[in-house]
């Protein structure tokens, strides 16, 4: 799973929004040019670690990792300098659940604190086991009540158009047994008719879902006219390739699939 | 004389033409009215379907993205249905936007329970922040809605068809005293009003009208209070029996006081029938407000 890390730092001159990835969040980043790229990782779980004290994470706290860094890595237009610029690209986490992943891509990507981490959950700490946008710089969302994310994305995608601004774009992260909830079927039923092409779902696919059929998420954001497209989620030139694929006219959903969780 | 719903439509389909920030969401309901702004305004009036968490979720992400969203359905769909939405897409994200809704209480009884909503404002009522608007009448809704879309909070504007003979000139805040009086304080909300003032006809009692019931305007019935020279208040609401009694007992908190809340009942009556039928089902008729009244302010 780490055979593509080296990928994500590819065609990265130092001085990129990648070297906020620090060990120290006081040292200078320009000090921190990276010799092997797979300390990306590394340093992630480390980040990962200041929240959960525990060196080591099982596959379900680590699902999101990988696509959520080959996003912020090399997909998403947005920094903390543009973290409130109208055109920036919005990346909704609505699967609030184990953000711990989350949180340490933020960090990792200076959008907020290192030094925040290691309070994760405590009463003056802004990072909670679910995030609140009001609270955590960088956080498009407050999330953690499973199905809100894909219609908010929705409606940030249609504001954007309302506005004029059509360039960015807009990503949902969703579980797959998250969508088990309704809400999400009203989104994925009216955004691909609508043909909101702006909007992108991840799927991370760990196959927690309760009554799923094998095939099944792809084949229903098909069957509402998305572009849908199920990849390794731990191969980011994969996950890469599956982000940044053409869909003109239509949404776009990726299903990352990881190791299931009750394996 | 047009209905609030056919005020709302002519309202904000100008609205849309003068604010290009205003957003409108539709879940099927009303859409007719709105074909013409939806030909004008494509990109900014949205209809989702028969989707009403969707419908909320629309509102918050257009909120998100800068924009004014108006949010529309009847009452049931918009409040109750998608509650959690309310609660979270727009309150939790910190974000406003506009709830307008039709069919009230019971405009439509034929249409049976699953097309009422009495406990639309008791249900918003847990959560912080929201402004409540009850016109009594088309012009008033107009002024409400106006002074919602014109802000940037959250707003519930409530139209019903019942409605008063005569607008008042509404502010958007404070209540109005329409009758002053030395026995009681009668505090009518939104369409009730006309049927407050036939029913206290000839009684010495002092009658507020109100159409912007959150945040609730606890001064003006403590002044009304202080010059009726008795803390004795009546509540009059046009949905669930009750719902601000507790509003008025924090207006009054220092003072020894009596309260009635008179409004529509919890037990459903699994009736059909007519607006009138259910008001007198209700105790909320001129003849039944009056024997109520009045055998509160004489004990």
């Amino acid at each position: 799973m780490t055979n593509t890390v080296e990928n994500a730092a590819r065609g990265r001159a130092p001085g990129g929004p990648r070297d906020d990835l620090r060990k120290d969040p006081r040292k200078d980043p320009r000090d921190d040019l990276r010799k092997d790229p797979r300390d990306d990782l590394r340093e992630l779980r480390r980040l990962m670690s200041l929240m959960t004290g525990d060196e080591k994470h099982g596959p379900a706290a680590t699902s999101t990792l990988d696509a959520l860094w080959v996003l912020y890595d090399r997909v998403l237009r947005v920094s903390p300098a543009t973290a409130d610029a109208p055109g920036r690209d919005r990346f909704l986490l609505s699967k609030g659940h184990g953000p711990m992943a989350y949180y340490a891509v933020l960090a990792a990507k200076g959008f907020l604190s290192g030094d925040l981490l290691p309070g994760f959950g405590s009463y003056d700490s802004p990072l909670g086991h679910h995030p609140d946008r009001l609270l955590v710089p960088g956080a498009e969302i407050g999330s953690g009540s499973l199905g809100h994310g894909l219609p908010l994305a929705v409606g940030s995608v249609l504001g954007l158009r309302a506005r004029g601004l059509t360039d960015p774009r807009v990503w949902v992260l969703v579980g797959d047994a998250e969508l088990d909830e309704g809400s999400n079927h009203e989104a994925i039923a009216y955004a691909g008719p609508a043909g909101l092409e702006q909007l992108h779902t991840l799927v991370i696919d760990n196959a927690s879902a309760s009554f799923a059929r094998p095939g099944g998420i792809v084949a229903r954001f098909e069957a509402a006219g998305w572009s849908a497209q199920a990849v390794d989620g731990r191969d980011h030139e994969a996950l890469y390739a599956a982000f940044t694929r053409p869909h003109p006219g239509r949404p776009r959903a990726v299903v990352a699939r990881v190791e299931p969780k009750n394996a | 004389m047009d209905t609030m719903r056919d005020r709302f439509i002519a309202t904000t389909s100008r609205l849309l033409d003068e604010d290009p920030r205003l957003a409108l969401v539709l879940a099927e309901i009303s859409r007719d009215g709105f074909r013409r702004a939806e030909e004008r305004h494509p990109g900014r009036v949205i209809n989702v379907g028969i989707r009403e968490q969707l419908l909320i979720g629309v509102g918050g992400g257009l909120a998100l993205a800068g924009m004014r969203p108006v949010m529309h359905t009847f009452a049931s769909f918009l409040v109750e249905r998608p509650f959690e939405q309310v609660k979270l897409d727009l309150g939790h994200q910190g974000v406003g936007g506009v709830l307008v809704s039709a069919g009230a209480s019971y405009d439509w009884p034929a249409g049976g329970f699953t097309h009422m909503s009495p406990g639309d404002v008791a249900l918003l009522d847990t959560l912080d922040g929201w402004t409540v608007h009850v016109p009594g009448h088309p012009d008033e809704a107009e002024a409400l809605l106006r002074h919602a879309v014109a802000g940037d909070d959250k707003v519930y504007v409530r139209l019903s068809l019942q409605a008063n003979g005569e607008a008042r000139a509404v502010t958007g805040d404070r209540f109005l005293t329409v009758r002053e009086g030395r026995t009681g304080v009668v505090v009518a909300v939104g369409p009730m009003l006309d049927n407050v003032l036939a029913a206290t006809e000839g009684l010495d009692v002092t009658v507020l009208y109100a159409t912007t019931v959150r945040p609730f305007d606890g001064a003006t019935v403590r002044h009304a209070v202080a010059g009726a020279g008795t803390a004795d208040v009546v509540l009059v609401e046009p949905y669930l029996a009750g719902t601000s009694t507790a509003a008025v007992a924090e207006a009054l908190v220092d003072l020894p006081h009596r309260v009635l809340g008179l409004g529509v009942a919890r037990r459903e009556l699994r009736r059909y029938g007519r607006v009138d039928e259910h008001l007198a089902a209700h105790g909320l008729d001129p003849r039944s407000l009056r024997d109520r009244v009045g055998a509160f302010l004489r004990r």
